[in-house]
């Protein structure tokens, strides 16, 4: 933005008459319209001065988002009708590269600020209490689907752990390398599950088998697939996305 | 403010200082909201096409949104300082108001004719009707944009626009809208450059012949 001021004719070429005067401030608003076309290249990946504003902008609207959240109010929920069929795959990578685990052998990891920190198989997850729920999944990207998720309640799984829930953060990392985490007002909240089906069925691959956060009050890609382990911190983890530039607390 | 029938008035301030701080941060903040939004599109056309990429702001995804959302506060805290002035101050009133159906057929037969006479500092009935949709679009893609920024915590917003998908679509519209408005200003200015001037000293230029009226023909 700066660059606006090079833009500016020098003063010697400047002459009194208003027409001459006029013809150059329209010329320069012309001028800071293609300085404007070079700010495109600021994409918050090069560490300029203007991704530097771009990234305290992002950490303001976290906060500003986390004033808006409210933790009891619930995202709505739709008929079994309304759900989206086919369910969009999106990922990083192709769906033919999902990660294949096996669910006999499958151990969920926690670590961090909790009691408890015995890893989990899927049959005790299953033996937790669980709940479904029809939202809408709203992408970053702008499209959104509708889907059922199936599962333990977070909040039922972080107090069976014994988690810190005074801790800012929870963390999760997925055998896809997909890591993100949340604030945990959002992991407290009653819609936040901890998804082992999708509609009637455990989770297919390419959804996130065996386990998936399902959050209806962030956007998708806060919504971790195939997670392999859990941790509760007041350092902020980041995320796969969010260490690139999505904003991170992407509420919805 | 004056009128137009005042003759040989030296230098009338015809945009007050706060106006003209107001329209040029406002000018910068929809440049960058537009061509981020259209940006945000691309990553998942509405409709069957796309934006060119030197049309856009942002370079990928995660840096349009940034810039979406970073513009966004300037834009909001910009117009709420205008709507409170225009409102406060009597500036809407004094130069929106009235618009009298009978004015705006007489301006738009005239506009289209390219008899529609420009008077620096005074409305015509088409500009009136402009400015006063370009403020109601303003609104709109503001609250459009809301509550698909927040279709859960501002869910009532949402259902307000039918629902989250519809809420995009009005979102483009009103974008569209201010677009096209946007068009219209910048032809007017290169139609009449010298009301370009004023936007930026806030004087209006003096001219030889006393009045001001009648003196430049707009289309």
């Amino acid at each position: 933005m700066s660059d606006k001021k090079k833009d500016v004719p020098k003063n010697s070429e400047l002459q009194p008459e208003l027409v001459q005067l006029q013809r150059r401030l329209f010329l320069r608003s012309g001028l800071s319209l293609g300085a404007l076309s070079l700010l495109s290249g600021c994409n918050l990946q090069d560490g300029d001065q203007v991704d530097k504003v771009l990234w305290a902008m992002s950490r303001w609207n976290d906060r500003v988002q986390s004033m808006l959240f409210r933790p009891s109010h619930l995202a709505p929920t739709y008929p079994a009708s309304m759900i989206t069929k086919p369910f969009p795959f999106n990922a990083f990578y192709d769906a033919d590269s999902a990660p294949e685990i096996d669910g006999d052998t499958y151990k969920l990891e926690v670590s961090g600020l909790v009691r408890d920190k015995r890893s989990w198989n899927l049959a005790q997850l299953r033996a937790l209490p669980q709940a479904s729920q029809i939202t809408r999944h709203i992408c970053i990207e702008g499209w959104s689907a509708i889907g059922q998720w199936s599962g333990v309640p977070f909040r039922t799984f972080l107090a069976h752990i014994g988690a810190d829930t005074t801790a800012k953060y929870v963390g999760f990392k997925c055998a896809d390398r997909y890591y993100s985490s949340i604030d945990m007002a959002t992991a407290l909240h009653p819609q936040t599950i901890l998804a082992l089906d999708f509609g009637q069925e455990p989770l297919p691959t390419e959804y996130g088998y065996p386990l998936k956060l399902r959050v209806p009050t962030k956007l998708g890609f806060k919504n971790p697939k195939h997670i392999a382990a859990i941790f509760v911190t007041n350092e902020n983890p980041g995320g796969y996305w969010e260490d690139q530039g999505y904003n991170w607390f992407s509420g919805s | 403010m004056a009128t137009a029938e005042q003759p040989r008035v030296r230098a009338r301030i015809i945009h007050p200082l706060l106006v003209r701080i107001v329209h040029w941060i406002n000018a910068f903040a929809i440049v960058c909201m537009v061509m981020s939004g259209w940006a945000i599109y691309n990553a998942s056309p509405l409709f069957g096409f796309d934006f060119p990429r030197w049309a856009t702001l942002g370079g990928w995804l995660g840096g349009a949104i940034a810039w979406h959302l970073a513009a966004m506060w300037l834009l909001v805290a910009n117009g709420l300082i205008y709507i409170g002035y225009g409102f406060l101050a009597g500036h809407f009133r004094r130069h929106f108001l009235p618009l009298r159906p009978r004015n705006l057929l007489r301006d738009t037969k005239d506009a289209l004719t390219f008899k529609l006479a420009h008077q620096p500092g005074i409305y015509n009935a088409v500009q009136r009707l402009m400015y006063i949709a370009v403020l109601l679009l303003g609104v709109l893609v503001v609250a459009s944009g809301l509550s698909i920024w927040k279709p859960v915590q501002l869910d009532a917003l949402a259902d307000l626009f039918g629902g989250y998908d519809t809420a995009r679509r009005v979102h483009f519209v009103a974008m569209a809208g201010i677009v096209a408005f946007v068009v219209v200003h910048l032809a007017l200015v290169l139609i009449v450059p010298s009301t370009l001037l004023p936007m930026l000293t806030g004087r209006a230029p003096r001219h030889a012949h006393g009045k001001t009226s009648k003196q430049e023909q707009q289309a």
